[in-house]
């Protein structure tokens, strides 16, 4: 026997012996195994592309005014978009709204770069044909939130207020399913397929849950804006869609922001 | 012109490790639109990745590799500052070349 037949079989032996020690595993196992696989694949998270195109968005002179973004404030002053996430949504004085990021470009889009509003919202999410540059820019500056800790305020009383209802639509059972976001999100240990659900209601569930999106869907190959989970979670319990960075998807992003304050932030994730 | 793609190279004890991904729909030409018509195939074939003009990696590609292909591999030698060249082509002749100095 030459030496490497021999590795081959002491390859096979630790091989047999691990693939036993694993059967004893309970089923908690396979979603580490998933959590391993996400680990591997975490450092080549295509995400950084759709971050890089953002960033060309930002600094770039578009829409009939020829303006790029540069001006656009997010909450830390013009052009400031370090850590500018982790504090979103927020209360803005000039719009006298509280505004997710989304919702904020959008602001910045039609007034800064004078692009009719409708003309973004028609598509505001990227599909395999097509890019979508809000969505883009959303990849851009959250990118930039990236071990930043959460503090979403919920000082003003509008925030406050907004936190009030989307704890509110969190937990409202309604559509032809009867569902609430609660439904899925308020229990422990569940899982819809081989995904763990996170529970809402514990907040390292809802840290983890929040701070790792938007994020790089590898089964549709695209990079996904919180919008866009959320009118994709509207979509599973069979609701209305929701009109783009409406009210009731920022009312809703302010209480899982909220949820999610303290952890630090480590988006662009990555999913399944 | 694709793509950009995003290289790191890092030495350590000698061996330079090198991660690269690179931006491509690779459709296999399997798959098929709503309306039923095939999206035509459009994959990379060939990869290529060079240290300082020495070759130290050649690999064919094809439909089984996923959209944004991850590449990891390792060749002895390489110092910081050094030059890795990563390139690759598709099937429609498409070619695509980046670079990335290797850090420690």
């Amino acid at each position: 026997m030459n030496t490497s037949n021999l590795t081959r079989m002491i390859l096979v032996l630790a091989l047999t012996a691990s693939g036993s020690a694993l059967a004893a595993d309970t089923a908690a196992s396979d979603s580490d195994k998933i959590e391993q696989y996400r680990e591997m694949i975490s450092d080549g998270n295509p995400a950084d592309f759709d971050e890089m195109r953002g960033e060309e968005l930002w600094k770039k002179a578009a829409g009939p005014k020829q303006a790029s973004l540069e001006k656009c404030d997010l909450g830390k002053g013009p052009g400031v978009v370090k850590g500018a996430y982790a504090a979103l949504p927020r209360y803005f004085k000039d719009t006298k709204m509280v505004q997710d990021l989304e919702s904020r470009l959008l602001t910045c889009m039609t007034t800064l770069q004078g692009i009719p509003e409708e003309e973004i919202t028609a598509k505001p999410f990227a599909s395999d044909k097509k890019a979508s540059d809000i969505s883009s820019l959303a990849s851009y500056v959250v990118g930039q939130s990236k071990g930043i800790k959460m503090a979403v305020s919920t000082r003003h009383p509008k925030e406050k207020e907004a936190f009030e209802i989307g704890r509110r639509i969190f937990n409202y059972r309604a559509g032809p399913y009867d569902f609430a976001c609660s439904t899925c999100h308020a229990t422990s240990d569940v899982r819809i397929r081989m995904q763990d659900l996170p529970n809402f209601h514990v907040k390292e569930d809802a840290q983890a849950a929040y701070t790792s999106w938007p994020a790089y869907r590898v089964s549709q190959g695209l990079t996904r804006s919180f919008q866009w989970r959320l009118n994709d979670c509207f979509r599973q319990q069979r609701f209305p869609e929701p009109k783009f960075a409406s009210e009731v998807t920022v009312a809703l992003t302010m209480y899982l922001a909220v949820s999610a304050n303290g952890a630090e932030y480590v988006g662009p994730g990555l999913k399944r | 012109m694709g793509n950009p793609m995003k290289i790191r190279a890092a030495v350590k004890d000698g061996v330079t490790e090198v991660k690269v991904l690179m931006q491509h729909d690779m459709e296999t030409g399997l798959r098929k639109e709503a309306d039923g018509t095939l999206v035509p195939a459009w994959f990379i074939t060939e990869v290529k990745a060079q240290h300082q003009g020495r070759t130290v990696l050649e690999a064919q590609y094809g439909q089984s590799i996923s959209k944004n292909p991850y590449l990891l591999f390792r060749f002895k030698g390489g110092a910081v500052g050094e030059k890795v060249t990563v390139s690759w082509t598709d099937n429609k002749g498409d070619t695509r070349t980046d670079e990335a100095a290797i850090a420690a």
